[in-house]
């Protein structure tokens, strides 16, 4: 019930004029400071719904009058950051590897941003500091598929493997499970990779059988002495670093129906020199020839 | 001071009239720009309806919860633009009910994800993420290989978005069935498949799809259809 406003003759405050069940209540307005700043607030809300883009409506939305737009802040922002890095990065994208090795102050910046472009998108596969993963090649162990010279990681990073590339590096081995090797031959050319190549034991075992399988049908790829072939891109088996594991099992199952690895090319994604300055970084790692 | 507080705690008609005009503004200032949403999707190049078995993978993706973790969403700044590439349109998500920009990165974003790894990448991945990312919080989805992709759906599901405003056409639809098997079949001719959905990514397997074919299939496919290369942020603005 709305009563009269009256002094309170306790607090000598006003009340707010009204009353339940006998209680009245004291006015206790807002601080004036509270309801400036909140007036303000709302004053500020007006003016940014005219200056910057608020309300779509029919055809469009409102611009604002300042025609701001996030999308052209984050243009300007690559842009600057761009400009900035561009003396250095046309360098590396224009100077060839040896001048760039040259310059320790253009190889420190090559290899900062290689550093940070492979964490991003080389990592999940070739493993932190290309230590590997099974079925992805160790980058930094020396054993290179492809060539581990600064133009062979170059070309491989830009075009890819068994990529969409056209340019893509490519080849296949041959599924000798599918009728080309019987069981036994397989069992036996199994046995004598693991053993002579994988540097196992042969515990007894005859591998002289294997040792014709092997230099009859694997020899044109893999080398008579296992020592792999750089433009097939088939592997060296003769090492102790295998992309597929060191098992006979392991063996036995490329042999039957191969694995061929798959690397997405890179030309899509990041610009030539960017490319050079991750391989220069991958050519540190301590594997680079 | 004719209107006061007293008037309407005496007028319970005037009380609810008034309600009702106070809680109105509000819902027309949040509803009226939802019906003009579509001014809001700029014109590009290459945006298409997920074909079945992207459709099916996004399902599985929405189940999973995968949104958890993972956001589909570019914003525009610049160490984002820089590390996954264009910023997100919202062209890219118009086929997506309900959209899946997420709100929350344990993981990395995926908006751009597709073609960035090899598909053996990415069921190795999704098997086991911390064997090739020792460091991962990911949970393993090993099971969704096992788990046979439930398909007798699949034309109910496309006509289903098709009410809620995804344009499939009559052909894409009576041709479901047989594109979901195609995209799941390297063996297959994949001329007709690549026609209805271009750039469809095609997974390994026997036409007989499992859950996480589906899913990789959806993820190979992310990011890769607008054509950014004819467009610029002038050019996207309406
Ligand atoms: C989807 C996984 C994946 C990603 C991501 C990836 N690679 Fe690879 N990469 C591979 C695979 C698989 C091979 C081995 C291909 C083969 O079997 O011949 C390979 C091979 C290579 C080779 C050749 C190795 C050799 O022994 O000759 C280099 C160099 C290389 N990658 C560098 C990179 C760099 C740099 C990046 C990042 C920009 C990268 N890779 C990203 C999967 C990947
Ligand atoms: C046409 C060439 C070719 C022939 C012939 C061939 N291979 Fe291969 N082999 C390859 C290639 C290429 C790879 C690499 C696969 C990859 O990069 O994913 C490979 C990989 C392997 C590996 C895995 C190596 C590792 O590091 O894990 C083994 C083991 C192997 N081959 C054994 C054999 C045996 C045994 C034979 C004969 C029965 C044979 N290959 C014949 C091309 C060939
Ligand atoms: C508990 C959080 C979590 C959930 C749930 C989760 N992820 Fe992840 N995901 C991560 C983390 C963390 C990473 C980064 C480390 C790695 O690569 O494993 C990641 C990485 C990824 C990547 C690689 C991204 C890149 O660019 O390197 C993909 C693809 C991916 N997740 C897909 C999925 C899918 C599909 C699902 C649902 C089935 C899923 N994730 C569920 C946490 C999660």
């Amino acid at each position: 019930m709305p009563t009269k406003i009256e002094k309170d003759s306790v607090t000598g405050r006003e009340t707010t004029g009204h009353e339940w069940d006998g209680l009245k209540e004291l006015n206790t307005p807002l601080p004036k400071w509270w309801l400036y700043v909140f007036y303000l607030t709302i004053a500020t809300s007006v003016l940014q719904f005219v200056l910057y883009p608020s309300f779509s409506y029919g055809p469009g939305y409102l611009h604002g009058v300042l025609g701001y737009t996030t999308r052209q802040e984050v243009d300007q922002d690559v842009a600057k950051i761009v400009a900035k890095r561009k003396a250095d990065m046309d360098k590396i994208g224009t100077l060839s590897f040896a001048q760039i090795k040259a310059d320790p102050k253009l190889l420190e910046v090559a290899l900062v941003d290689g550093k940070q472009v492979f964490a991003s998108n080389c990592q999940p596969c070739h493993g932190a500091g290309g230590g590997g993963n099974p079925g992805y090649p160790a980058l930094a162990a020396g054993a290179w598929i492809w060539g581990g010279t600064l133009d062979a990681i170059q070309k491989t990073v830009t075009y890819g493997v068994r990529s969409d590339d056209p340019n893509a590096r490519t080849s296949a081995m041959p599924a000798f499970g599918a009728g080309l090797l019987t069981q036994p031959q397989i069992q036996a050319v199994a046995d004598y990779v693991w053993v002579t190549f994988y540097g196992n034991k042969a515990d007894g075992r005859d591998v002289s059988e294997g040792a014709k399988v092997f230099n009859a049908n694997c020899a044109v790829c893999h080398g008579v002495k296992g020592e792999g072939n750089k433009l097939m891109g088939a592997p060296r088996l003769a090492s102790q670093v295998h992309l597929y594991g060191n098992t006979r099992e392991a063996i036995m199952a490329q042999v039957m129906g191969p694995k061929m690895g798959v690397m997405p090319a890179w030309n899509t994604r990041l610009d030539p020199a960017t490319i050079k300055a991750v391989t220069l970084y991958v050519h540190s790692l301590g594997g680079g020839e | 001071m004719a209107f006061r507080n007293e008037f309407f705690e005496k007028n319970a008609i005037f009380l609810l009239v008034g309600t009702l005009l106070t809680v109105a503004v509000g819902g027309i200032v949040e509803v009226v720009p939802v019906f003009t949403v579509e001014t809001t999707v700029e014109k590009v190049q290459g945006m298409r309806p997920y074909s079945p078995l992207e459709s099916r993978g996004r399902d599985i993706y929405v189940r999973e919860g995968c949104y958890t973790c993972h956001s589909q969403q570019v914003r525009t700044l610049r160490d984002e633009v820089e590390r996954y590439g264009h910023y997100s349109i919202a062209a890219e998500s118009m086929y997506d009910h309900p959209f899946q920009w997420g709100s929350k990165r344990i993981g990395p974003d995926l908006a751009r994800v597709g073609g960035k790894y090899s598909s053996d990448w990415q069921y190795a991945h999704l098997k086991n993420p911390q064997e090739l990312v020792p460091e991962s919080l990911m949970p393993r989805y090993a099971f969704l290989a096992e788990t046979p992709l439930q398909t007798y759906d699949t034309v109910a599901r496309m006509k289903t978005l098709r009410m809620v405003g995804v344009p499939y056409t009559d052909e894409q639809i009576t041709s479901a069935e047989s594109d979901l098997r195609t995209q799941s079949d390297p063996t297959a001719d994949q001329t007709k498949l690549l026609a209805r959905y271009p750039k469809a990514v095609t997974v390994p397997g026997n036409g007989t799809p499992t859950e996480m074919d589906a899913l990789v299939a959806y993820l190979q496919m992310l990011g890769t259809l607008v054509n950014f290369a004819d467009t610029n942020t002038e050019r996207l603005r309406q």
